[in-house]
């Protein structure tokens, strides 16, 4: 079986046991302000380490290229509140230019 | 009735994401099957593109599964604040389970009284899954159809949805610092290990700092 199969899988298994255990487990057991806590920070870390991966990184290396582009037009999308399509679309669009422009 | 109304487009305008995820699925290398199946049965958008993320970059499995799991986690907790909301058991509760996302939450959450709590959270549970799945198989198949992905700017569209989701929650300085330090941890992280454990290992961050604050 490929990886993408493993994690395709994987993930959905996990996905939904989380959702489960959370309609039926007792609400006093996760309600610590700790726990609470980590919760909300974990997105945060994540979501910042894959845009840092997805953007700036190949495999073990680190270079800039064309995807720089794009992460800077959707930042500045973002700071003129664009709604999520409009960020991606214009991440997509900066990045191809740059592509077929900056070589 | 308002409620309605609301679930109905805000389902239609998140479903509508489901695009950008099955362009950016197809271009990680998953194929279009791969890619609707996340959709349908993992049916949570930021751990659909982590899983991705993290393979489109050359991660392993477990790495991809272990990251968008943490994710997942805070799915966990909506359906820890829905469970007495909705009252139900035996399927209906797995049903419910598996429209427990983001957006049915915040929606049921916002309503003040109990009917329109279990309307909202119905309706937007499976406004978005219907949504989310149409438009995922519509991106995938239009990502396949287009070729050379990077001629198209598709591998800066994952990055970009990141940070679009990641951007909300920077509400303040301690979580922009440690949104700073993720960026760190990470890159200084990939020379030296193998891809998607810069990610995964960025997880400690939120555990150390939400353990003392």
């Amino acid at each position: 079986m490929s990886k993408e199969w493993i994690a395709v899988i994987g993930t959905s298994v996990f996905a939904f046991t989380l959702k489960y255990l959370g309609h039926s487990l007792p609400e006093s057991w996760l309600s610590h302000p700790r726990i609470q806590r980590i919760n909300a920070l974990i997105p945060i870390v994540l979501l910042t380490a894959l845009v840092a991966i997805n953007s700036v990184t190949v495999k073990t290396k680190i270079v800039a290229d064309h995807r720089l582009a794009g992460l800077a037009v959707a930042v500045t999308a973002l700071f003129f509140k664009a709604p999520f399509p409009v960020i991606v679309l214009g991440g997509a669009v900066g990045s191809a230019i740059a592509y077929h422009f900056g070589g | 009735m308002s409620v309605k109304r609301d679930s109905f487009s805000l389902s239609f305008a998140v479903g509508a994401y489901g695009t950008a995820f099955g362009a950016a699925s197809v271009t990680a290398h998953f194929t279009v099957l791969q890619s609707c199946l996340l959709s349908l049965l993992t049916f949570s958008g930021a751990s659909q593109f982590a899983v991705i993320g993290v393979v489109g970059a050359g991660g392993s499995a477990l790495s991809a599964i272990a990251t968008a799991s943490l994710l997942g986690t805070r799915n966990g907790l909506y359906g820890l604040r829905m469970a007495p909301i909705l009252k139900v058991k035996g399927w209906k509760r797995i049903v419910a389970a598996h429209v427990t996302i983001d957006e049915s939450t915040a929606i049921a959450t916002a309503q003040t009284n109990h009917s329109d709590q279990k309307v909202g959270f119905w309706h937007t549970g499976f406004g978005v899954f219907i949504f989310w799945n149409f438009f995922t198989l519509l991106g995938a198949i239009g990502a396949k159809a287009i070729g050379n992905p990077s001629a198209w700017g598709l591998d800066a569209a994952v990055p970009a949805a990141f940070i679009a989701l990641v951007w909300p929650r920077l509400i303040d300085r301690k979580t922009r610092a440690i949104a700073a330090a993720a960026i760190a941890l990470s890159l200084a992280l990939v020379p030296f290990t193998s891809a998607g454990i810069p990610i995964i290992t960025c997880a400690l961050l939120a555990v150390i700092v939400g353990w003392r604050a």
